[in-house]
C-alpha cells in the first residue's frame, strides 16, 4: 500500500518525479521573455496618472434596464421643461408680435385646423401636463416622508400613469 | 502510473462493496446532465491597449457544468476559457462588495445573482455605469471611497463615558437598522442618473445613507455639524428622490428613504 497517494504526494508532484524529460522541457517552453525594468517606487503615482487619462468611462443609461424609477424621473424633467419652454415661448412671443398671438387670432387658427391635428395637439399638451401634475403631487408626498418604500415607489408611480391616462383623455374630449 | 493508482484504488473500493446486493448499484454511472449552452456578453478593455475602444465579449459556457450564480459563471470562464477576464471578487456569499456589476441592466453583486437559465436569450455583464475602468470589469472607486471619508464615518462624542462604553436604548438603536448594515459595494450610487451627471460634487446614495447614519446615531454628538456639511447645493440636494438605488440595492436597504429623512430634518432644522 506503498502508493504516492498514501504519501500525499499531490498529481503534479508525482508527474515532475516520475517524467523527468518533460519538467526540463517544460522550464525552457515557460521562461519569460518579457523584459522587466526596475523603477522607484515615486514612479508608480505617474504610471497611475498616465493610466487615468487613458480610462474610458463605462456606459450608463444606454445599458441600464429601463425603470419606473428613472424614467418617471427623467419624464418629470423633460414635460417640466417642455411645459415651461411652451409658456415662455408663447408669453415671449406675445410681447415680440402682441397682433399675431393675442387669444382672438390664436382660437381662429386653431378652429381652422382638421380635426386629426386638433385632436394630436390636445393629447400632446394634455399627458405631458397631467403626468407632471400629478408626478409633482408625488414628489411632494416624498418630501413629506410619504411613500418612501420601493413598494410605495411603485403604487405611486403607476397610480399617477392611471391618473395621466384618465385625465388626459378627460381633457382631450373637453 | 497514476491510472495505476485508480486503477487499484478501484479494485479495492469494489472488493469492500463486495456484499451489496446488486451488482447495478456499484456500477451506477453519475448522471450526466444535457448540455444546456449559454452565452454570456462580457464588456472588455485593456489598459494595455488603450486605444482599442471597450468592447462585448462573448463567451460560451455549459450551465449544467456551472454553479448557480453569475459569480460562478465568470469564475468558470476565466478558469476555463479566458484568464485574462478581469474582475474583483472576495467573499461570494454577498459581504464584502467585491464582485458589484451591472448584469442584464441592473447594478447587482455577481454572487448574489442567479444566471438566468433560459439559454436563448445571452447575459450582458458591464462594469458600475459612469466609472473610469481600470480594467475589464473592474472600476475605479477611489472617487467613491474618498467621498465616503469625507462624510466622516466614525463616532464623534468630546464627552465619553469614562468608565464604560457608551450606552443605547433599544428605539435609538433600532434607527440604526436599515443603515448600518450597507457593505460600500457602490451599485446604488453608481445606479444614480444624478450620480452619473454630478460625481465630482454630489455625495451619492451609498455615502449619504452613511452619513444620516450617524446623524441618527444617539451617542454621536456631532449632529449640527454634519448637518452643516450637506447645506449645499450639491452634496445631498442633488438627490432628485429617483429611487434608482434602493431599487437597485442588493442588501435590500433604502438609501433614498434615509435621503428623504435627512432632508426634512434639514429642512426642519
Amino acid at each position: 500500500m506503498f502508493s504516492t497517494r498514501a504519501v500525499g504526494f499531490g498529481p503534479a508532484l508525482r508527474q515532475a518525479a516520475l517524467r523527468p524529460r518533460n519538467v526540463a522541457l517544460r522550464n525552457v517552453m515557460l521562461r519569460r521573455t518579457i523584459q522587466t525594468e526596475s523603477l522607484p517606487p515615486s514612479a508608480a503615482q505617474q504610471i497611475l496618472n498616465k493610466q487615468r487619462l487613458l480610462r474610458p468611462s463605462s456606459p450608463h443609461f444606454t445599458i441600464y434596464q429601463p425603470q419606473l424609477t428613472w424614467i418617471a424621473s427623467i419624464a418629470n424633467r423633460m414635460t417640466g421643461a417642455a411645459l415651461s419652454v411652451l409658456l415662455y415661448g408663447y408669453a415671449l412671443a406675445y410681447l415680440v408680435a402682441p397682433t399675431t398671438f393675442d387669444s382672438t387670432h390664436v382660437v381662429e387658427f386653431i378652429a381652422g385646423l382638421p380635426d386629426a391635428v386638433k385632436y394630436t395637439g390636445k393629447v400632446l399638451l394634455a399627458a405631458p401636463f397631467a403626468f407632471h401634475s400629478f408626478n409633482g403631487l408625488r414628489h411632494l408626498g416624498w418630501d413629506i416622508g410619504k411613500f418612501l418604500t420601493i413598494k410605495g415607489v411603485y403604487a405611486s408611480g403607476y397610480a399617477v400613469l392611471g391618473a395621466t391616462a384618465v385625465s388626459t383623455v378627460a381633457l382631450v374630449l373637453m | 502510473m497514476q491510472s495505476l493508482v485508480t486503477a487499484r484504488s478501484s479494485v479495492l473500493r469494489q472488493s469492500a462493496r463486495s456484499f451489496a446486493s446488486s451488482a447495478a448499484r456499484a456500477q451506477a454511472t453519475p448522471l450526466q446532465k444535457p448540455v444546456l449552452n449559454k452565452e454570456f456578453k462580457i464588456y472588455r478593455w485593456n489598459p494595455d491597449e488603450p486605444s482599442k475602444k471597450p468592447e462585448l465579449q462573448t463567451y460560451t459556457i455549459d450551465l449544467n457544468q456551472c454553479g448557480p450564480m453569475v459569480l460562478d459563471a465568470l469564475i468558470k470562464i476565466k478558469n476555463e476559457i479566458d484568464p485574462t477576464l478581469t474582475f474583483r471578487r472576495s467573499c461570494r456569499e454577498g459581504i464584502c462588495g467585491s464582485c458589484a456589476m451591472n448584469i442584464n441592466g441592473q447594478n447587482t453583486l455577481a454572487c448574489l445573482c442567479r444566471i438566468d437559465r433560459n439559454a436563448s436569450k445571452d447575459t450582458k455583464i458591464y462594469p458600475l455605469p459612469h466609472m473610469y475602468i481600470v480594467k475589464d470589469l473592474v472600476p475605479d472607486l477611489t472617487q467613491f471611497y474618498k467621498q465616503y471619508k469625507s462624510i466622516e464615518p466614525y463616532l464623534q462624542n468630546d464627552n465619553p463615558p469614562a468608565d464604560r462604553e457608551f450606552l443605547q436604548s433599544q428605539e435609538d438603536r433600532k434607527k440604526l437598522d436599515g443603515m448600518y448594515e450597507c457593505i460600500l459595494c457602490a451599485c446604488c450610487s453608481t445606479s444614480c442618473p444624478s450620480y452619473w451627471w454630478n460625481q465630482d460634487e454630489y455625495l451619492g446614495p451609498a455615502t449619504l445613507m452613511a452619513a444620516y447614519r450617524w446623524m441618527a446615531d444617539s451617542r454621536d454628538t456631532y449632529k449640527a455639524h454634519r448637518m452643516e456639511k450637506m447645506q449645499n447645493e450639491l452634496s445631498l440636494y442633488r438627490c432628485h428622490t429617483i429611487f434608482n438605488c434602493a431599487r437597485t440595492c442588493p442588501k435590500g436597504l433604502n438609501p433614498a428613504a434615509a435621503i428623504a429623512k435627512m432632508k426634512l430634518e434639514l429642512a426642519a432644522e
